[in-house]
Formats: C-alpha cells, structure tokens, sequence
C-alpha cells in the first residue's frame, strides 16, 4: 500500500516544484537565472523579482537520486580532488555541463535496460514473483531503468544538425539527460554567494563564476566567536547588503524594489515561523513524523522561503500535525522506543540504508539541528543581518551546543546520533568536544559514524550499523539506571 | 660572517623553534604563538612580545589531537593543536587564531576550548570582502579586538609610535626576505632548496631584528658572488608550505633549484607591505586588503583566471622550467584552485608536477621518484 501522504507534504512537494519549473520557464523567455548558495539572504534576490535555483538543494537531490557518485567522479576528472565537499563537486561537475544521462543505442535511439534496476514484481497479494528458471525474484519491467552514463550538454549543443538523423540523434540525447528536476537545472546568469556555512563556497562560486563566465555577488560572513553578533559584525554585513543590492541594480536593471523586498521578508519570516512550529512537533511522544521527513521538507525553506507559497504549505503542514497528534497518529513506520537528535546532513545517497538499523532499534530521529539553523526570523534590517549571520558553521562552539542542548531537551531526546561528514570540514570540525558536553551536560549518549552528504563512497554501512547498535546499547543501559 | 656560518646558524634556529622560545622566556620576554594566515604580528611586537609562527611540526605525530579532530583535516592545524596539547608549546604566552579556512574555523574553538584556563586564545577572523570600506574598518575593529588582548596579555599599552616602529622593522623583514628569495633563486649553487627553506622559517621563530639583520648581511655575501651559470633545472615552487628538510634534499639531490615561490608559508606572506605613515591599525587593514593571488583570498574579479595568471607570469620571469605544487592533503582552497591553475600552466606550456603532501609524511620514496621523473621531463 502506498504510503499516506499529507495534504501539508503535498503542498511542500508542489512549491520546491515550482521553483524549479518557474526558473525552467524564464530561463526559454531569456530572463536571468541565479544561483545561490543556501543561506544567501534570499530577500534581497526576491526584491528584483529574480529566479533563483539553489545548488546545495539541487545537490542533495542529485545524490538522493544516486547520481552523486558519477557526478562526484565527473569533478574529479576535471581535477577537483576528492576530498572537495561532495555538494561543490556536482555542483561544479553541473557548471561545467556533465549531466548522468541514459544510455542508449545511438542507431535505434532506444534506451539500454540495465538488467540489474528495478524492484522486485509482487502479485496481486503483495508477494514477490519467483522466477521459476533462476529461482530468483522476477524483475517489475516498469521499474527497470537505462544505465546510467555521463554526458556534456555543451557537447551535445555543438553536435552537427543537417540531417535528419543528426537532428533526431541530437534530440534523442538531450532528451536523454535524467528527467529530474535537478538534472534539468538552468545554467546559471550570475550566482549568489554567501559564506556564512562554509569558507568552500566563496571558492566553490569563484569557480562557477568564472567557468560559466558570470558576476559574483558576495556576501561574507566571517566567523563568529560569540553567541552575541557585535555591532561591528552588523555594520560589515550591512554594507555588503547595501553593495549587493547596488550590483543588483546593475545586473538586472532595475530599482531595487522595497515593497517586494518587504514583502520577501514578510514570507521569509512567516516560513521561517511555520518551519519553527512544524519542528516543534517533533516535541510529542511519540513524535508525529520522523526527522527525517524534515530533511525534505528543508528543500522549501532553502528555495523558496520568500514566497508566501512556502509559508502557506508550512502552515497546513502543522494543521495536519496538529490533527495526527489529535488523533495520535505518525508517519514513523515503526514503533517509537528511543529518541535521537540526528547531528549533520544527511548521508542523501543512503537514506535508506540510514534508516534501516533505526528502524530496527525502533529509534525515531526527533531532533535535527536545521531545526534552529533555518529558522531566520526578524524584525528589521539590522535583525536580519543578525540572524543569517547565524548559520551552523559561522556559530561559536557554546551556541552550537546550547541550539543543540536545547532541541535534544524540549524534543526529549535519549541519545545523539553524529554524522562525521567528510564533505564538511567546519560542520565535524568541533563534534568531538560537542559529543562531550551533550554526555556531560545531558547524561545522554553519542556516538559517531564516518559518512558523507554526497558521496557514496565515504559512507560504511557496517560501521554505521555497530554504532547504531552500540548507542541503542547505550540509551537501553541509560533507561535501565533510571528506571533504578 | 661568512655565508657558511650565517647558513648554518639560521638552520639551527629552523630545526629548533622550542630552544628559541626557551631562550626568549630566559630573557624575560613574553611569547605569543602566532597560527595561519595574515595575524597581523606587528602587533605582538608593537606591545613587546615575541611573535612565533605555529605552522604545524615535521616532527610531531598527531595522538592527544585526534581527541578534538577528525581524521580529515589539514596536519598543519591538528599538529599545532597537538603541540598546544603536549607541552610543547607550554612557554607561550598567548596565541592567535585566525580563521580565514574551513579548517581553521572549529580549529579557533578546539584551540580554546582544549586551552581554557591555560593559554589565552585571541580570536581573528578575517573579511573577505578586504577592499571596501567596510571591510577595512572590519579588518580594524578585529585589529583592535587583537591590540586589547595582546595589551592584557602584556601589560603594555600599543602606541601608536610603537605600532609604526614594528611595520618599519617588518617591512624591512619583508624586503630582505623578498630579496634573499630572489637572489637565492640566481644563486643555487650556494643556497640549496634545504638552506632556502630554513632561512625562510626561522623568520617565523626569531624576533625580526635578528633575522634582518643576519639575512641583509646572507644577502650582501649573495650579491656580491659572480654570475651563477647553473647546469641544473629551475622550478617555482606552489602551496601551503613545502619546509621538511628529507623532501627538500631530493631537490638538491636531482639539482633542481626554486627559483621562485608562490607557497603560503613563503613569499605570500611576504608580498605586500603596510604604509609607515599615518594610522598605523589603517596601514596593517589596507595591507591585508592589498593582499592578492591568495587561494585563502576571495577575488572580486573572480570571472577572470587571475591568481592562476599571476603564478604562470613568476614562472615566466624566474626563469624556471616548471612548477612543483605541493597539495597540502585536505586543504580545500588549494584543491578548490587546482583545475584553474593546472588549466593556465597547460596553456602557458609550463610542466608541473602536483604531489600530495602533509607533515606527517615519513617516506619520500614516492615523492623522491616523481620529482625524478619530473626532473627528466624539464
């Protein structure tokens, strides 16, 4: 049976949708296309009433959908080290024009079946069909897939087109490139850059910048070694607002349009609002969804938190919640026993090899730390300032931790879970000092696993599970001491 | 003194930092460790103390670090935390963290952290946005922050003479410092890549004076041989440091000679001087924001290939043959910088050679065969 999906998911699939496909639209009508980083201040984009696609979502969903390897590989040949952050390489591999595409024979323009896609067929009763010759599961023929292989739109776009063959051909391999939406992505008009997660992406957009041959708008966002952002913070951060909003002018031609722009931070900050409240649900026990289910629905607060779409789906998001805890309903699809916070980014291309020793253990994630991290909310210029100023890797250590110590007390959480995330240097940087002080300040246990956002190469899942294993072990003694 | 006496004497000091804050604290100065990129030192020195550069060890092997870092992370900054941890730098007074990588952003706080009520740590982090004005007066307002700890820590008030006095005898330092790297690159035969290398670290562990002093006079010695005709093959070297004696030997070994550098630890530190008139805080900000062709650097005309550029051009006029980067292992703006610049070498027709490095590296055998086989090629 198909998984019940909310009325508020719906909503929150169609605006990540839309985003994408308005881009798609103005990009043919010959508008300008940006990208931007993840925590730019989108309003300021917004006011220009500029389409905006956002490289770090398009990332995660490149390698939720298993391409991040071919795409990593792709960057590495153009000599981008591996060690590079999963997220830069495709997004890189992207800029220069690499898509995963399926293969086909170039003479009969048909698909190449890779025999070993596809879901297992299940009869009308939900079994799985034997193969009486293998002895093996038959395979559902409307689930198998074309091998995946590496093309270059700029490749294709130079190919000849005088005959007939040639224009089919051409035609057939454009049409080859995956059909997702962020394998269908416009080619960047300028890119947006804000530094406030990582030094990688002032570097990252540098070279987007100048493969694709388009300005840079830059805002900085240097580290911060306080919980207090000082007012000399501020003022640096102001400036560069009041310079971007000058090249903006520039790029596009136009006024910089306050209304819109008041507008943007009236939905951002509404988003923000719902974004907070629908995480609050994660509060209840049992929780009504997993945590994980908040990793999709970071997608609409990373693109399209000004539009009052995004804020509206959050909205009947937490109605639906607010139903399902009525009537204690949960999406989780398992009991819940233990309650983790989830320290990280997700491991996007083993999401599901994530959630099955979970699954298990019945260990609901009821704590993710994008909770806080995404939650701008503010009051004027200066405030909004201060809040993107506040990004999970522009924070000092005793803000991390208290963001931190705070979710896992209010979601009530029995143990953390931390990703050592190769592709994040400033992210795991301090998680070993951070596990310490949630075991001392919280009583709760941690334990560490060694993965990457992107990269499927970086993660073990067999070290994943021992540790998985090792803090249930631990959560359980934990419970027993308590329970005396 | 002779060039032998000098040479040996600044190798001496390069391969013994500790010796050299032992005899500063014998003499009643005050040490403060200074980490990467850009801490503006003229300070420490401007309130009397004894800066001395902390860019990891090639003798240290991580241990009590791995209780803060992960395995991913550049050995410069985990062996410097190892160092904070193990007693070796016990004598510091203080110490300086920037935080202009990724690296060294969780690095500032493990440094803090791992030394709360031991060592007082002054954080720094630098604009990326250094030209405007708003960025000047950041870079001054974190300047400032810098000045009031370095005070506390010694005692002193930082006048503005003080602070004008410090950037005339750096930049001295600077020039003298350029100069050597140029006449070392026209005289190989005396200044091998090894003596190179211990020249320009021990300015990181001497108080600027001394090191002036005894470089004009290597430098003097220098200008006055005759003409090198050097048999061997010329590079320029690029990267975040190149400074273990056993790698640079495989140079002298295969005679091949730096003519030139663009590594950080080297000439990009040494590249722009600050101006000795008018506010002293003012010059050390517009000297940072002067700073250019920097990996670690955001480049506001970042559509052009311009640090790439720059390094082709100092091959060019060096007169070397080729370039040898040396890819400090998980330093993302190097590798970030790599396809770009290997793109401007391939079409400037310059020959390279990348090898990975960092400084826990024992064995040279791989590195020994490639700079070989390079050697060849040249």
């Amino acid at each position: 049976m198909a998984k019940e999906v909310s009325p508020g998911v719906l909503a929150l699939r169609k605006v990540v949708e839309d985003v994408y496909a308005d881009a798609r639209v103005a990009k043919k009508e010959g508008k300008l296309v940006g990208w931007s980083s993840s925590k730019f201040p989108c309003e300021l984009a917004e006011a220009f009433g500029l389409n905006v696609m956002y490289p770090e979502n398009q990332a995660a969903g490149i390698a939720a959908n298993r391409d991040g390897e071919i795409m990593c590989k792709a960057a590495e040949e153009l000599g981008y080290d591996n060690d590079i952050c999963g997220y830069a390489r495709i997004s890189l591999a992207y800029a220069a024009g690499k898509r995963a595409s399926r293969k086909f024979d170039p003479e009969t323009l048909e698909y190449v079946i890779n025999p070993a896609s596809g879901r297992p067929l299940k009869d009308a009763d939900g079994k799985v069909v034997i193969d009486p010759e293998t002895g093996k599961p038959k395979k559902d023929p409307k689930t198998m897939q074309p091998y995946t292989v590496l093309d270059d739109i700029y490749e294709i776009e130079a190919l000849p087109e005088t005959t007939e063959k040639e224009i089919a051909y051409k035609n057939f391999r454009r049409e080859a490139i995956k059909p997702y939406r962020q394998m269908r992505m416009p080619q960047p008009d300028f890119v947006l850059c804000c530094n406030n997660i990582c030094n990688c992406m002032t570097k990252w957009y540098e070279n987007i910048a100048r493969m694709c041959n388009v300005p840079l708008i830059m805002i900085d966002i240097p580290y911060n070694n306080t919980v207090e952002v000082h007012d000399s913070n501020v003022a640096y951060v102001r400036g560069q607002f009041d310079l971007a909003i000058k090249q903006l002018e520039e790029l596009t031609g136009k006024k910089f349009d306050e209304e819109k722009f008041n507008e943007a931070c009236k939905n951002a900050n509404r988003t923000a609002s719902a974004w907070l409240r629908v995480c609050d649900y994660l509060q209840y026990k049992p929780a009504p969804y997993s945590g994980f289910d908040l990793f999709n629905h970071m997608a609409d607060v990373v693109t399209a938190r000004g539009r009052v779409q995004a804020a509206e789906a959050f909205e009947l998001l937490e109605k639906d919640l607010a139903e399902a805890v009525k009537v204690g309903k949960t999406t989780t699809p398992f009991p819940e026993k233990y309650r983790v916070m989830f320290e990280g980014i997700p491991c996007w291309p083993k999401l599901p090899n994530l959630f099955k020793p979970l699954k298990e253990h019945g260990v609901n994630v009821t704590a993710v730390v994008y909770a806080p991290a995404f939650g701008f909310v503010y009051n004027n210029m200066d405030e909004m300032v201060r809040a993107y100023y506040k990004a999970p890797n522009s924070v000092c250590i005793e803000q991390g931790v208290s963001w931190r110590e705070g979710i896992c007390k209010d979601n009530k959480v029995d143990g953390v879970l931390v990703h050592y995330n190769r592709s994040c240097k400033p992210w795991s940087g301090y998680m070993a000092e951070m596990q310490r002080r949630f075991t001392e300040d919280l009583g709760i246990p941690c334990a560490g696993f060694d993965g990457d956002q992107a990269d499927p190469r970086n993660f073990n899942e067999a070290q994943y599970e021992t540790r998985v294993q090792g803090l249930v072990e631990a959560m359980e003694a934990n419970a027993e001491n308590k329970e005396g | 003194m002779s060039m032998e006496v000098l040479l040996k004497e600044f190798a001496e000091i390069s391969e013994h930092p500790h010796r050299q804050i032992q005899a500063f604290k014998a003499e009643g100065k005050k040490v403060v460790g200074v980490l990467p990129y850009y801490a503006p030192e003229e300070l420490v020195y401007a309130a009397g103390m004894v800066p001395m550069g902390i860019w990891g060890s090639n003798k240290k092997t991580i241990s009590m670090a791995k209780e803060y870092c992960a395995t991913f992370y550049c050995t410069i900054a985990q062996l410097a935390l190892e160092m904070l941890l193990d007693g070796t730098l016990d004598d510091l007074d203080g110490l300086i963290t920037p935080t202009i990588c990724d690296t060294l952003r969780p690095m500032s706080q493990n440094f803090r952290v791992a030394m709360k009520d031991k060592l007082p740590c002054i954080f720094l982090a630098h604009p990326q946005q250094r030209k405007p004005a708003f960025g000047l007066q950041f870079t001054m307002d974190q300047y400032q922050h810098v000045k009031g700890e370095l005070e506390k820590i010694s005692g002193n008030t930082i006048t503005d003479e003080a602070l004008r006095t410090a950037i005339k005898v750096y930049n001295r330092n600077r020039a003298a410092r350029r100069e050597f790297v140029k006449l070392a690159g026209e005289h190989p035969d005396v200044i091998s890549a090894v003596s190179r290398s211990a020249v320009l670290r021990s300015a990181y562990f001497m108080i600027k004076d001394d090191h002036t002093a005894k470089l004009e006079a290597l430098n003097a010695e220098l200008k006055a041989l005759p003409h090198c005709d050097w048999k061997g093959k010329k590079i320029v070297t690029s990267g975040i440091i190149c400074d273990n004696p056993k790698l640079l030997q495989i140079f002298d070994d295969n005679k091949i000679a730096i003519a030139a550098d663009d590594v950080a630890h080297e000439s990009r530190m040494i590249r722009v001087d600050a101006a000795e008139t008018g506010d002293p805080m003012m010059a050390l900000a517009q000297q940072f924001a002067d700073q250019d062709y920097d990996v670690l650097l955001y480049d506001e005309n970042s559509m052009q290939n311009r640090r790439a550029d720059f390094v082709v051009k100092m091959v060019k006029d060096s007169g070397a043959q080729g370039l040898v980067l040396f890819m400090q292992q998980f330093c993302d703006p190097e590798e970030m910088e790599y396809p770009y610049f290997k793109k401007a070498l391939d079409a400037a027709g310059i020959p390279h050679i990348k090898l990975g490095v960092d400084q826990q590296m024992r064995d040279f055998g791989q590195a020994s065969t490639a700079i070989q086989a390079f050697a060849d090629v040249l």
